[in-house]
């Protein structure tokens, strides 16, 4: 770490994290998030999912702003290709998740980013899920991610910025361990 | 009968706290619920050494003095380590003598016994932190075809089908277990999560010489920044051997070993395997760094740079692109699964209300959340070595002072 005169200022309020970390510690009742999205169907593959609350701390929380996603298939699916696709919302969230982690472990760690840029790719066999190949499974056959970081720091501990962001992130945990998922219908 | 303090075990730790409590008269007994060095007795497989070297086993008043200091202690003589320091001391231990309960009492504590009771103003918990081994929740869902154990019950490989091996969990234990499995012929896989990788042998020296020189093994607890997480850190993937062998993973694939990341679950007959394999093999890569780099910089603040071999790297550890994430377990291919998954202290029989939700002891460098109760012989109690033989000397020397200060003035006694 580079010491510099002026403080290292990611953006990351690391003080208000590590004291919910404390206060949460010996709280596991208020440390039960539910975060939730609602999706409606419009026509063909498009769908357009909203996300507005959740609960945490206890209570009923709220974004600032209701967001709204539309998902569809490309035109090389025969669809209509009204928003991205879903798998690349898992991208999406697999990038964010970690970059934030990089943002928050490097204020945690006293270096200062100047840009943090990444790649991700996910390859995939798309006889899976259309079903031509039951050896094939659906998701994705492997994830790559590719980060481009300029910080006041050596190429080591730019390496473990990238390696405890994954530790500590919620997405790469979803993709990388298995989760129970009940899907009902009403 | 009243007596100042009573201690329960007699492994290194309790003959320790024995050793410091004599020294300054404390009248005192150690129960031991078996013989002296119990755990080392019946609790260990055939082939283990003490990972730390002999010249590191030194005991308040005792040490190590033969001919082999840097060699590692067979399980036969840490026992007749630790029963010859019980007989030098004269440790007052009473053995075959198993506590069922102690309580808080209006003036100390009651230790009940199947020979008896104590009363006493203070109580040493020194009876380990690796008492029962501990096991994942689904570990229910294994098939019944496949057997399991755990390192308690491990002897050696000869116990063991011809079949394949699943070896869960890559710390010291893990590593041990796989490697000589493997050298029997048998296939082995091993499933790892977070891992502490470590060399043998670092620039011609112990890696444990190097981290007592460089003050790592001496961290206390109360200068690390998260002792709660230092507490929980895997062991470093060592081993004693006469070869000196590393055992870290590079080592194990060298050998034939099949690496798969943390077993994730069970779900249907087939081990599901995280995905995490690489980034925790490059945690461990990155943390080693630290540990080397943190090594050499001592070596040439103290002019050790011209002597010895020079500083260098160790290779990363070798992946493959795409491990297994899954393995069915009801083809025969896993015939054993060895759950080297960690150790639980067992406390079933303390009656006084100093448990944290996970069953750990609440204390504060060995001054338990509760007046006149002490705790050694636990990971990183009040140093990085605390949970070594070499680190129960220090901790008790230290442990003693609070001791004799609340025996003198039970109310005002501070904690840590």
């Amino acid at each position: 770490m580079t010491t510099t005169d002026t403080p290292v200022n990611n953006g990351v309020n690391v003080e208000a994290l590590l004291g919910a970390r404390e206060a949460l510690t010996g709280a596991p009742e208020a440390a039960q998030f539910t975060w939730r999205a609602t999706c409606e169907w419009q026509n063909g593959t498009h769908s357009r999912s909203s996300v507005e609350g959740f609960f945490g701390l206890g209570a009923e929380q709220s974004h600032r702003t209701r967001s709204e996603f539309d998902a569809d298939h490309p035109e090389i699916f025969a669809s209509a290709d009204n928003g991205v696709t879903p798998v690349e919302y898992v991208l999406v969230a697999l990038a964010s998740c970690l970059t934030a982690g990089v943002a928050a472990v490097a204020q945690n760690r006293e270096i200062q980013l100047r840009s943090v840029s990444a790649t991700i790719e996910g390859g995939m066999d798309v006889r899976g899920i259309l079903g031509a190949d039951s050896d094939v499974r659906n998701g994705f056959s492997d994830i790559k991610v590719t980060y481009d970081i300029d910080a006041d720091a050596s190429p080591d501990e730019i390496k473990a910025l990238v390696a405890q962001s994954q530790k500590r992130s919620a997405v790469y945990d979803i993709i990388t361990n298995p989760t129970n998922v009940s899907v009902e219908v009403r | 009968m009243r007596i100042a303090t009573v201690v329960i075990g007699a492994g290194q730790s309790g003959l320790a706290i024995s050793r410091c409590l004599s020294d300054r008269s404390i009248d005192h007994v150690v129960l031991e619920r078996s013989e002296v060095a119990n755990s080392w007795r019946t609790e260990r497989w055939d082939s283990l050494r003490l990972l730390t070297p002999n010249w590191q086993c030194r005991l308040p008043g005792y040490a190590y003095d033969d001919s082999d200091p840097d060699g590692f202690m067979t399980t036969p003589e840490v026992v007749d380590f630790i029963t010859t320091y019980a007989k030098v001391i004269a440790a007052p231990v009473q053995t075959g003598t198993t506590v069922s309960s102690v309580r808080r009492t209006d003036d100390g504590y009651r230790v009940i016994t199947d020979q008896g009771e104590w009363r006493c103003d203070t109580v040493v918990l020194a009876t380990g932190a690796f008492n029962v081994p501990h096991v994942p929740v689904f570990s229910e869902a294994v098939p019944s075809s496949v057997r399991t154990l755990t390192p308690m019950d491990y002897r050696n490989p000869e116990q063991l089908g011809q079949g394949g091996v699943m070896v869960v969990g890559a710390s010291a234990t893990g590593v041990q277990i796989a490697a000589e499995i493997r050298r029997s012929g048998r296939e082995v896989t091993l499933a790892v999560g977070e891992h502490v990788r470590g060399p043998r042998v670092y620039r011609g020296r112990d890696i444990h010489w190097w981290m007592e020189a460089a003050g790592v093994l001496d961290e206390r607890y109360d200068e690390v920044d998260d002792i709660v997480r230092a507490r929980r850190v895997p062991s470093m993937q060592l081993a004693g051997s006469p070869e000196r062998a590393t055992f870290d993973l590079n080592a194990l694939t060298s050998i034939g070993v099949k690496l798969v990341g943390r077993l994730a679950g069970i779900n249907g007959g087939r081990a599901q395997f995280s995905g995490s394999l690489r980034n925790k093999c490059e945690l461990a890569d990155l943390k080693l760094g630290r540990l080397l780099d943190r090594i050499d910089e001592w070596a040439a603040a103290n002019s050790l740079d011209d002597s010895g071999a020079p500083s260098h790297r160790f290779a990363p550890t070798v992946v493959d692109a795409s491990p297994p994430l899954g393995l069915d377990l009801t083809s025969g291919e896993i015939e054993t699964i060895i759950w080297a998954t960690g150790f639980r202290p067992d406390y079933s029989w303390l009656d006084v209300m100093v448990l944290d939700g996970k069953g750990m002891i609440r204390h504060n460098g060995g001054v338990v959340d509760s007046p006149g109760m002490y705790l050694i012989g636990s990971p990183f109690l009040r140093r990085r070595k605390s949970s070594f033989i070499d680190g129960a000397g220090v901790d008790a020397q230290e442990l003693i002072i609070e001791l004799a200060a609340y025996l003198d003035h039970p109310a005002s006694s501070s904690r840590g």
